[in-house]
């Protein structure tokens, strides 16, 4: 089978989407020439010329607004934001055109955009490029929200989103790009809203959003020396989220964590708990649920202070075998 | 509140020998941090302004220390000029406690408020509504401060700059916008990306009076934001000043540099450099001897080894760090 990385999957999605649907074009700062703030467009504007892979202004109101016109009137628009902070200045764009136009409307009108952005934490970039911040989106009805965690989930979620007709927000995290995985060469798509249980075990369930899936993934490697069999759940799409999936998993364990690199306060992961504390399931837990998120701070530059921001490996070892033990107490 | 006490006018004309001298200091506190960049001791991101130096030191250096600057990413020359200091500048780079920012900030958001430099910003076009509002302050208080606003061509096509000078034009504030046009926006040409031929013309939909200057000469530089902050401290309001410039370097680190060709590049390090324009000035005026630039450029290079060799010594921010300065200290 073969291997490429989530920027080329990302890559390989767009430039197939290009080529399938005349409707698609990608617009946003620097995605011809140059490739994209992280090399996700490169080559694609040499193949699709300057009108389909066209470079903007540096202006996110604009190119979102714009998005949003070009999506309502028969176009596929896939807008780029460097930097998933930038999204604060294309705020009204997203949150109260593209989001509300379909319902307000009556239903009259479509909003097909997809917004890819990078995200997360991890290159020193400091509290403005560095930030989380997925979990508004989620907040906002109107819009889909996914996060892929590896290049399979990548590529087909990506097909996906620009196939959707409404607008959907696409984050990937900035230090997944370089990371490898078994992608087919052929378009293929993966469902809107299915998750993915990325790791089969049976004591505790940990349910983690962007990087903290290959976290969890490691931590369950190391637990597993001690005997702990930990079940690893990537949502990979917060809205529409797969609750039955994830509960599912919770009421195999009875021992659930919830992993974002997101700040907890306010989150996403806290969505996650209430879904859990609704359901009769809960009655079944044999301890209280534990959350990591980042912690309550800007993201800071220096490199050990950022490392200390977001739960790391070793965190998520611990949290795992403190579970354990409350219930063995 | 800080006291502000204010000399009226800045001054007029700049010492060019101490002009020169902040220039080279500029370039080679950016040379050094490329070559720690190069061999992986430095953490993080950086956008180099070699090739701008004579912008940052005729406009953010001609200032009074109470007045303000407000600075971008692209932010090294400007901080230095307005008086930052350089070792704390580079352990803000390294990570270090005595950083600026106490490591918090990095390579984008170096300030520094005691000597005026409101900060830098890692979001393009962040920087123009804070001026204002920075400015407003001055006006408010009756401090005479003025606020000196850098920002780059690609900035002035983000919404922020059009509300920006539309405030600081009705309420006629003392704030310069000062726009760095170094001819591209990360990869962006300014020709491709706005249809007008000169930025400065923004000015005028705005009440605003714009000018362009070649901003690799200094003491056009110096002499054109010399008249806007005497006009901005008299009541006179604001000024939109396009320097025209070049950055020799790559927008950042990841920049492999496909969209300009080598020779434009080329003609602008050799032709246009603004300290090699100084320099050549100075001699021609006996202000300077060959040997004597030679020196200056010794000296400052061991100046800035030293200082990275000395905060290589400092401690960097422990775990607890983490949560100091989430807020303020709440007021008695
Ligand atoms: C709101 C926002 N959009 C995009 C970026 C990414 N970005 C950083 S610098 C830059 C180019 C800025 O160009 P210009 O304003 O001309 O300044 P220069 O880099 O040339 O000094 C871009 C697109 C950003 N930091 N903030």
């Amino acid at each position: 089978m073969r291997t490429v990385t989530y920027l080329q999957a990302i890559n390989e999605a767009l430039d197939e989407a290009l080529a399938q649907d005349e409707q698609v074009f990608l617009l946003g700062e620097d995605i011809g020439v140059y490739g994209g703030g992280f090399g996700a467009t490169s080559g694609l504007q040499e193949k699709y010329g300057k009108q389909r892979v066209r470079d903007t202004p540096i202006s996110e109101s604009a190119i979102a607004g714009a998005a949003v016109g070009a999506a309502m009137t028969g176009m596929r628009p896939i807008m780029e934001l460097q930097f998933s902070d930038f999204i604060t200045v294309a705020m009204d764009q997203l949150v109260n055109q593209a989001a509300k136009i379909h319902y307000m409307y009556g239903g009259k009108a479509n909003v097909p955009l997809v917004m890819r952005t990078a995200a997360g934490s991890g290159t020193g970039a400091a509290a403005q490029h560095s930030q989380s911040l997925e979990n508004w989106m989620a907040h906002i009805p109107g819009l889909k929200v996914i996060q892929p965690t590896t290049p399979y989930d990548a590529k087909g979620l990506l097909h996906a989103a620009i196939k959707d007709n409404n607008p959907v927000m696409f984050y990937e995290h900035k230090l997944l790009y370089q990371t490898e995985g078994v992608v087919p060469a052929e378009s293929y798509t993966i469902p809107i809203g299915v998750a993915d249980v990325k790791r089969v075990g049976n004591d505790v369930t940990i349910i983690a959003t962007g990087i903290m899936v290959s976290k969890s993934l490691a931590a369950a490697e190391i637990v597993k020396e001690k005997g702990i069999s930990v079940e690893v759940i990537d949502p990979r799409t917060l809205v529409p989220l797969d609750e039955e999936t994830l509960l599912t998993s919770v009421e195999k364990t009875n021992r659930v964590i919830i992993a974002t690199e997101a700040v907890k306060n306010s989150g996403f992961s806290g969505e996650l708990v209430s879904i859990i504390a609704e359901s009769k399931i809960s009655l079944k837990l044999k301890a209280p649920i534990v959350r990591l998120g980042g912690e309550f701070v800007p993201m800071p530059a220096q490199k050990t202070l950022e490392a200390h921001a977001i739960p790391q490996i070793d965190s998520l070892v611990q949290a795992v075998e403190q579970l354990m033990k409350e219930v063995d107490n | 509140m800080k006291q502000v006490t204010v000399k009226e006018e800045p001054t007029t004309s700049i010492d060019e020998l101490e002009a020169l001298k902040k220039m080279w200091q500029i370039r080679i506190f950016e040379e050094t941090l490329q070559e720690l960049f190069d061999a992986g001791e430095l953490y993080g991101t950086m956008h180099l302004c070699i090739g701008q130096e004579a912008t940052a030191v005729g406009g953010a250096s001609l200032l009074n220390e109470s007045d303000w600057i407000v600075s971008t990413h692209r932010n090294h020359g400007h901080c230095i000029a307005k008086g930052t200091d350089i070792r704390s500048m580079f352990a803000e780079m390294l990570g270090k406690k005595t950083g600026t920012n106490e490591g918090k900030g990095g390579s984008m958001h170096i300030a520094d408020l005691a000597v005026g430099n409101l900060g830098s910003n890692g979001i393009v076009g962040a920087g123009f509504p804070i001026a204002a509002g920075a400015a407003l302050s001055a006006q408010m208080q009756g401090t005479k401060q003025v606020v000196l606003c850098y920002a780059g061509d690609g900035a002035t096509n983000e919404g922020s700059f059009h509300e920006a000078l539309n405030l600081a034009s009705i309420w006629q504030l003392p704030v310069i916008y000062f726009i760095e046009n170094n001819q591209y926006g990360m990869s962006s040409s300014i020709e491709q990306m706005v249809n007008i031929e000169k930025l400065s013309e923004r000015g005028k939909s705005y009440g605003i009076q714009g000018i362009t200057i070649d901003g690799n000469d200094l003491s056009v530089v110096s002499n054109t934001v010399s008249k806007a902050v005497k006009k901005a401290r008299n009541g006179g309001g604001p000024t939109l000043i396009e320097a025209l410039t070049y950055r020799h370097k790559g927008h950042s680190k990841s920049d492999k540099l496909k969209y300009r060709s080598d020779d434009e590049c080329r003609q602008w390090q050799e032709h246009n450099d603004p300290i090699l324009r100084l320099e050549k000035k100075l001699l021609e005026h006996n202000e300077i001897t060959s040997k004597g630039i030679r020196q200056l450029e010794q000296s400052i290079r061991q100046e800035m080894a030293d200082l990275v060799a000395s905060v290589k010594l400092d401690d960097e921010p422990t775990k607890a760090d983490l949560w100091t300065h989430v807020y303020a200290e709440e007021k008695i």
